[in-house]
């Protein structure tokens, strides 16, 4: 056991070098998001509500995101890639424990979703002057949301990876539903002023619930009255992570496949 | 090669049958009732034309694929369920596959470094890549290098764990001929350690130079199994002599080429002009075997 974690975090480190490498993963995890944040930030000037800027309300949409690019867009991707590219076979001819690649793929996207909060969260204070939140339970509930949020998107990332037919398609098939997924649930657009079947549509899924989650976390108590349900909803923001979190690993012990064949 | 004769087998299959169902083609038989026998310490090699179920087959003793019948034994273990023992049996083997673009960039000393890490008798990471002959490149990006030199590192990578047997699906593809003498001998090398060695390759040369025994495959069986200078009775095929006499040129297939050659002697003084003695290559064999299916 303790060889198939060891073996997981050293597959973490060569993630991490082998994401550092490719300039494109770098630039589309890290700049991409900032650089939405500094247009939206700059084009849309107004108050969502009294004392609440549409950077405020865009920057905790963007951290939501954060966690689905870097976990369920980034897996659903690279995994076709790497089955096309041999990775995956030449992995399953060794010794090695599937768990520990599984491990090693946490620790990449952990790693890149971190740097990509940071980097949010650093231009968000330096170009918008956002407010951080200042109570303990606030940063805790960021951290529990962060920590089932891009665990549930990874693990949803392995299991769609199933369905790409091969790593060239790969982008084609997972950008346009995170996007979609974006518009639909308050990233781009404030959630409330939504048509209604776009909201319930939504909120069948994670992002909304996530999105919804870093509102709480990065907006005035007060705006709670403003969203469509007049609460931060935060148990059941949970329950919902949790059985999309279930549903994914389920789905993944099922059709996770080495090979393309 | 009499060493190896009476050694216990490393590889044991009988009567492997794989079948491919597909749309478009309705059931196909890849693999139609194999039997085969590798022993511990020889170089085998599966000869065969392209789609003859090489591939296939190889895969199946990997482990890769399920077959529809048969058995299969691979040190042991049957690879098609091998269970709570996988990553142990795993740990015994190495596998170089057909081409693969992983990890390009990597260097190639982290990879086979980090590979070392996945087997419990790991060879040294720096000493096997000196074995390939990778040792100039080792702080490289894999993407750098070159065809042969990425088909290396995939021995590297195929050898890292020191394993019992040591699976290679067409090594050589895209080698030129340098670095192809260069490739046999550190497949010889390994032999000298005592590995055991199944090679597919459809290079006639490269059978005839590495394997102890071949066995050719056509059409999903295998067709004759043999030291690669008795295979298809090439030992006692006949030999053709070719000479110039009386500005023609004459040719004689015979079992006695001496005989023959000191009786034609005798009607020149001196050299008999361009005399040649041929005797069948391993590449007329076989394509004599695999044209008369």
């Amino acid at each position: 056991m303790s060889k198939i974690i060891r073996v997981g975090f050293l597959r973490g480190g060569l993630e991490i070098k082998q994401f550092m490498r490719q300039r494109e993963s770098v630039v589309f995890t890290l700049l991409f998001p900032v650089l939405l944040l500094f247009i939206f930030g700059s084009v849309f000037k107004g108050e969502v509500a009294p004392g609440v800027t549409f950077s405020q309300y865009f920057l905790a949409g963007m951290i939501a995101s954060g966690l689905v690019n870097t976990g369920f867009q980034q897996l659903a991707i690279m995994i076709p890639i790497e089955r096309d590219f041999g990775t995956l076979k030449r992995l399953r001819g060794t010794p090695i424990s599937p768990i520990s690649y599984f491990i090693g793929k946490m620790i990449m996207v952990f790693t890149s979703m971190i740097v990509q909060i940071a980097a949010l969260l650093l231009f968000g204070v330096l170009l918008f002057g956002l407010n951080l939140p200042t109570t303990v339970d606030k940063w805790l509930k960021f951290t529990w949301l962060v920590l089932l949020g891009s665990i549930c998107s990874a693990i949803l990332g392995i299991a769609f990876s199933a369905v790409p037919k091969n790593g060239r398609g790969a982008s084609a098939v997972v950008s346009p539903i995170v996007i979609i997924l974006q518009f639909f649930s308050g990233v781009f657009f404030v959630f409330s002023t939504l048509p209604k079947w776009m909201q319930d549509f939504a909120a069948l899924f994670p992002l909304k619930w996530l999105t919804q989650g870093m509102r709480s976390v990065f907006l005035p108590d007060g705006f709670a009255s403003q969203e469509v349900a007049h609460s931060w909803e935060t148990p059941r923001t949970a329950a919902i992570l949790i059985i999309w979190l279930v549903a994914g690993i389920l789905i993944s012990l099922r059709t996770f496949k080495w090979s393309e064949k | 090669m009499s060493a190896v004769t009476d050694s216990p087998l490393a590889i044991e299959v009988r009567g492997l049958v794989k079948r491919y169902s597909s749309k478009a083609a309705g059931e196909k038989i890849a693999v139609a009732g194999i039997d085969l026998d590798v022993r511990l310490g020889e170089i085998f090699a599966l000869l065969g034309p392209n789609g003859a179920g090489k591939t296939t087959t190889v895969e199946i003793l990997e482990g890769y694929r399920n077959r529809d019948g048969g058995s299969v034994k691979v040190l042991g273990s049957d690879p098609g369920n091998l269970g709570a023992g996988a990553a142990n049996w795993r740990d015994r083997i190495g596998i170089v596959l057909q081409s693969t673009k992983d990890a390009e960039d990597l260097s190639v000393a982290e990879v086979v470094h980090h590979f070392a890490n996945y087997y419990t008798n790991a060879k040294d990471a720096d000493q096997v890549i000196e074995a390939v002959g990778l040792t100039e490149k080792a702080s490289e990006r894999i993407e750098t290098l070159s065809g042969g030199q990425r088909r290396r590192l995939d021995v590297a990578l195929g050898i890292i764990g020191n394993p019992e047997i040591l699976f290679l699906d067409e090594p050589t593809t895209g080698f030129d001929p340098e670095a192809r003498r260069a490739f046999w001998e550190l497949i010889r090398n390994l032999r000298a350690q005592g590995t055991t060695i199944l090679l597919t390759t459809h290079y006639l040369d490269e059978a005839e130079a590495l394997a102890d025994r071949v066995g050719v495959i056509v059409d999903g069986k295998i067709i004759e199994v043999s030291t690669p200078s008795n295979l298809g009775g090439r030992n006692n095929a006949k030999a053709r002599i070719s000479w110039l006499e009386n500005g023609v040129r004459a040719e004689l297939l015979t079992d006695n080429p001496t005989k023959e050659i000191s009786v034609i002697a005798q009607r020149f003084t001196g050299e008999i002009p361009e005399l040649a003695v041929h005797r069948p290559t391993l590449e007329d064999i076989y394509l004599e075997m695999i044209g008369g299916k």
